[in-house]
Order: C-alpha cells, then structure tokens, then sequence
C-alpha cells in the first residue's frame, strides 16, 4: 500500500520518529514555558540540563549500577535540586531587571556545564543500553514497532498531560497560574512566592532531565546533545507562544510529526522546516499560535 | 528576631482599652528614586473604620502598599497586631493578619470566578477565613457566575470578587483601596452595606477613597494626606466642623 507513491510503512515509521521527537520539543517546551510564565526567565540552561540527566543516567549506570528505571525516577530530583540551586544563588536575582540578564547568565551556565562534561569525556557520544523489558520491537502490520520508541512517546505524552492536568484543574495550579499573571498580589494573599519560584524552576528543570534520561537509550550520550535540541526547541517555543501550556505540548508533537514527514517526502528540508515555518508564524501571528497578544 | 515585638499587644497601651491593630509611626517609602511617604503617623483600632482622604498623587495608595511591603524602600515603623512588620517579606505580612484589595482589584484572568474566589490560604490555623457560602449569601452574582472566567465579570462583580477574596483568608485587618471607584451607585450601596456588616463582625477596615460620599458616612475616623504626611486627622463627630479645611485640602 501507498501513498502519494511512498510506501505506507515508511509513513508509519516516520510518523513514530516524528512523534519520538516531538515528545521531546513537548517536554522541553513545556518546561521552558512554565519557567518563562513565572520566572520571566529564557532558560537557556534548558539544554544543558537536559544533557545533564542524559549523563547522570550514564554515569549511575557506569559507576554506581543504578539501572535505567531507577534512574528515570531520580536523575529529575537531582537534576531538579541542582536547579533549584541555580535560582536560589543566581536567578532570583536578575528578576528584576531585563530577561536579557537571565538569558545571558543562563547561556553562561550552559557553556559552563557543557565545558565540565566534555572535559570528562570529550564530544563522542557514550552509548547507553536500552533497558532489557524495552528491547526489541512489536510487529504492528505493516511496521516494526522499536518497542523503547513507544514507550518514550507514551512515558512523556503522560508526563505532560498530568503536568496540563495539574497546572490547569488543581489548587497548586491556579497558584501557578495567578503567579504568572501577578506575582506580587498572589504573595499579598500570603502565599510564599520566592519558594513557590525555586520549586517551578525545578520542575520545569526536572522535566528536562526526564527527556534526557528518556532520551539516553535513543541517541548517543555527549555533552553537544543539548545545544543539538535546545535550538529546534526555542524555535517551537516560537511558533506555540509562551502563553498556553497544552499550546506548547500541541505544537512539541505536531512539529515533531510535520518534521517526520518532510524527511519523507522532501528529506533535504527536514532540517530547516521548523525554523521556517517560525519564519512563517513570526510574520503572521507574533505572538505564537497559543501566544496571547499583548 | 520577633521575640521583642511579639510582646501582648493589649499590654502596651495602658491609657486605651482599644487594641491597636494597625499602628505607622514616621513610615517612609520610595519608589525607586522617588521619595513618596515621607514620614507617616496613623493608628488604627480593633474594629474601626478608618478612611485616607486625599488628592490623587497624596501618597494614600503607597501608604496600603508599604503596609502590604510593596513598595521599594520602606523605612520607620508598622506594627500589625503588635508585631513589627517593616522588614518582613510580603507574605508573612499577609500572616499577621492583613487582607489587601489593591485599586486595579487584580482578578485573575486565568483563573474562573471561584478558583479567584478559593485562590487565598487561610492565614492562619485558628483563624477561619469566611465560608464560601456566606460570601455567596452576600454576593449573589459570584455564586451565579462562579464558572466564567473571573475577568468575563463586571466591573461591579469584580470588586465584590476582589473584596471576597481576601475574606476568605480570615484576615481581619482589611485594606480597601478604591472600592467604590467607577462603579453603578446600586453596586456603592451594596458595598456600603458589606463595610457596615464586616464593621459589626468586628473587622478592622482601612479605606482609601475618592468618593467622599461614601466614605463619609461609614468612617469612624479619618487622615487626610499631603505629599506622602498625615496633615490633618479627626473623628467622625468632627466631620461637620471640618469641611470648610477639607474643601480647601481636598475640593470637595
């Protein structure tokens, strides 16, 4: 069977990829957004972190045996504690002033984490096993399904759905959301912000970490693996806007499939197409598809 | 570092047996560079209303602000409910006791018309905020409209949302910043009513207001201010005598 002459496995199997990828602009952009919604901070270090939760996974393999599950779970809370680190001795700040100070310091600490890790074990990447339960493949019809690729897309769409679901129908999420709008009067409420902004800024960074521990068995672990991401994914926060947080798991997923099936049909654009259909939005909608205009 | 501060309130003011909630001396505050509060007196009592009369620019707005710790730079002293405040972050100021409806009334738009309404923590554990059904016993439309999102309301609603608001934390010593502005006369009186019943539940209101005709009749007291000062204090009973020197300070 066939579509528009190409076979339909290979659609298939572009749309998993598509998907695979997707999960991860989703994951990273919806981290981005909640941090930018509260912080008002570009976090630039997304990508760093990102790589760091993909070398934690490794180095707990390699050193301590700490197996790929185990780490899924805890590589977050370290990477995210880290986080909170970093918004505690240097963010909070910069709140004050431009977001070009945070961008700057965020970048600064991006090269910083970067240089550590290639100091240690250079720019090749180091593989990562895919965990034994995962390994293998499903035959779905017409394509064999990776099973470890399914499950990165079912393990993040989760994620971020229980993430929409607790950002927009819970308590702790109408904090969240009354903080973005005006922080200021939510702690005249008697809310204590300052703690509720070191906790966001750990959350979005643990998601980070998760897409990295995700992302540790699919391509190679190496301290370039983040900058790789972190620019596609800027361009997807771009085109989604900063205002909406299923606005940026939508966008994270259909960028991912649209990217999927360029490699199809059109392979040499697969790279670019994201940063022009930025191109594209920026000119017609500013703001973002689920941006609000100011 | 509150161990001096938290002493009785009620201990130390032998001469009245009023217990002093809310008490300024010389409170000085800067927004940036600019020098707004430049040394402000104000007490206030348990239960009273008291009401900031004054010209747009007086400083009355930043004096609810720097109680709030809202401003830049505050220097001097606020005592709430015995307990120095002038360097505690805004949130524990909330704490003490101290509910803020801030003039732009700060609804927030992502959030319905009950999640704004259910949004405030109970400040303290011994001090229940209102419950949700006696708010909207007295504020019908909120219980109508609790699904809309809490901007989709009127302007009239949405005070009467603000003002519920920070009922529901339990805090009892309130600061009113414009209640009344721009809003249908039906809507004043509704909100004249609420003062009078809050004053009769033992409430402690500060107002900022404009509209003198509704301040008027429902201040216990009132301070009349001037480039950032206190010029001008008196009591309700005095309010007749006075209004030749508030015609002149204020115009009205």
């Amino acid at each position: 069977m066939e579509i528009f002459g190409i076979p339909w496995s290979l659609m298939l199997s572009q749309l998993l990829l598509g998907l695979v990828n997707g999960s991860f602009y989703a994951m990273m952009s919806l981290g981005l957004a909640v941090i930018f919604g509260l912080l008002n901070i570009i976090n630039f270090a997304h990508g760093a972190l990102f790589m760091m939760g993909a070398f934690f996974a490794w180095m707990g393999l390699n050193y301590f045996g700490i197996n790929y599950w185990v780490a899924l779970l805890i590589v977050p809370v370290v990477v995210g504690a880290f986080g909170i680190l970093i918004e505690r001795s240097m963010l909070r700040w910069l709140y004050k002033l431009d977001h070009l100070y945070g961008l700057l310091l965020t970048f600064g600490i991006t090269l910083l984490l970067e240089g550590v890790f290639r100091s240690f074990y250079g720019v090749s990447g180091q593989p990562y096993q895919v965990p034994a339960l995962l390994s293998g493949a499903t035959d779905v019809g017409p394509l064999m399904m990776p099973n470890y690729r399914a499950w990165v897309v079912v393990a993040s769409l989760t994620v971020c759905f229980a993430t929409w679901f607790v950002i927009e129908r819970t308590k702790i999420g109408a904090y969240l959301r009354a903080g973005t709008e005006n922080p200021k009067m939510v702690e005249a409420f008697g809310i204590n912000v300052p703690v509720m902004v070191s906790l966001t800024y750990g959350f979005g960074v643990a998601l980070a970490a998760f897409a990295g521990v995700l992302a540790a068995p699919i391509t190679q672990v190496s301290s370039l693996m983040g900058s790789n991401l972190i620019i596609v994914v800027f361009a997807v926060v771009v085109i989604g806007g900063m205002g909406s947080i299923m606005g940026s798991i939508l966008t994270g997923l259909g960028l991912g499939v649209i990217e999927g099936f360029t490699r199809v049909f059109y392979p040499e654009l697969s790279a670019t197409v994201v940063f022009i259909l930025m191109g594209l939005v920026l000119l017609i909608r500013p703001a973002g598809l689920f941006g609000k205009e100011k | 570092m509150n161990t001096v501060a938290r002493q009785n309130p009620i201990v130390d003011n032998g001469h009245n047996t009023a217990k002093k909630v809310l008490e300024i001396r010389n409170l000085q505050a800067w927004y940036g560079e600019s020098y707004i509060l430049q040394g402000m007196n104000i007490t206030v009592n348990q239960g009273e209303v008291v009401t900031l009369l004054g010209r747009n620019g007086s400083g009355r707005t930043t004096t609810l602000r720097a109680i709030m710790g809202l401003t830049g730079a505050r220097k001097g002293s606020i005592r709430i409910n015995g307990v120095e405040s002038i360097n505690l972050p805004t949130y524990k100021i909330a704490h003490l006791g101290v509910g803020y409806c801030p003039e732009e009334r700060a609804i927030f738009s992502s959030l319905s018309t009950e999640e704004n309404l259910l949004l405030p923590p109970s400040l303290s554990k011994t001090e229940k905020g209102m419950p949700v059904k006696e708010i909207y016993d007295m504020f019908p439309n909120l219980a109508e409209r609790k699904a809309s999102p809490g901007t989709r309301l009127s302007g009239g609603e949405q005070q009467m949302l603000a003002v519920a608001r920070i009922l529901r934390t339990g805090a009892k010593l309130l600061l009113l910043d414009e209640i009344s502005e721009g809003l249908a006369p039906v809507i004043v009186q509704a909100l004249a009513r609420m003062i009078v019943t809050l004053k009769a539940r033992g409430y402690t209101i500060v107002m900022v207001e404009q509209n003198f005709r509704f301040a008027a009749p429902l201040a216990d007291r009132f301070y009349v201010v001037e480039h950032g000062q206190i010029v001008e204090t008196f009591a309700a009973s005095e309010l007749e005598s006075k209004m030749p020197v508030l015609g002149e300070l204020l115009g009205v």
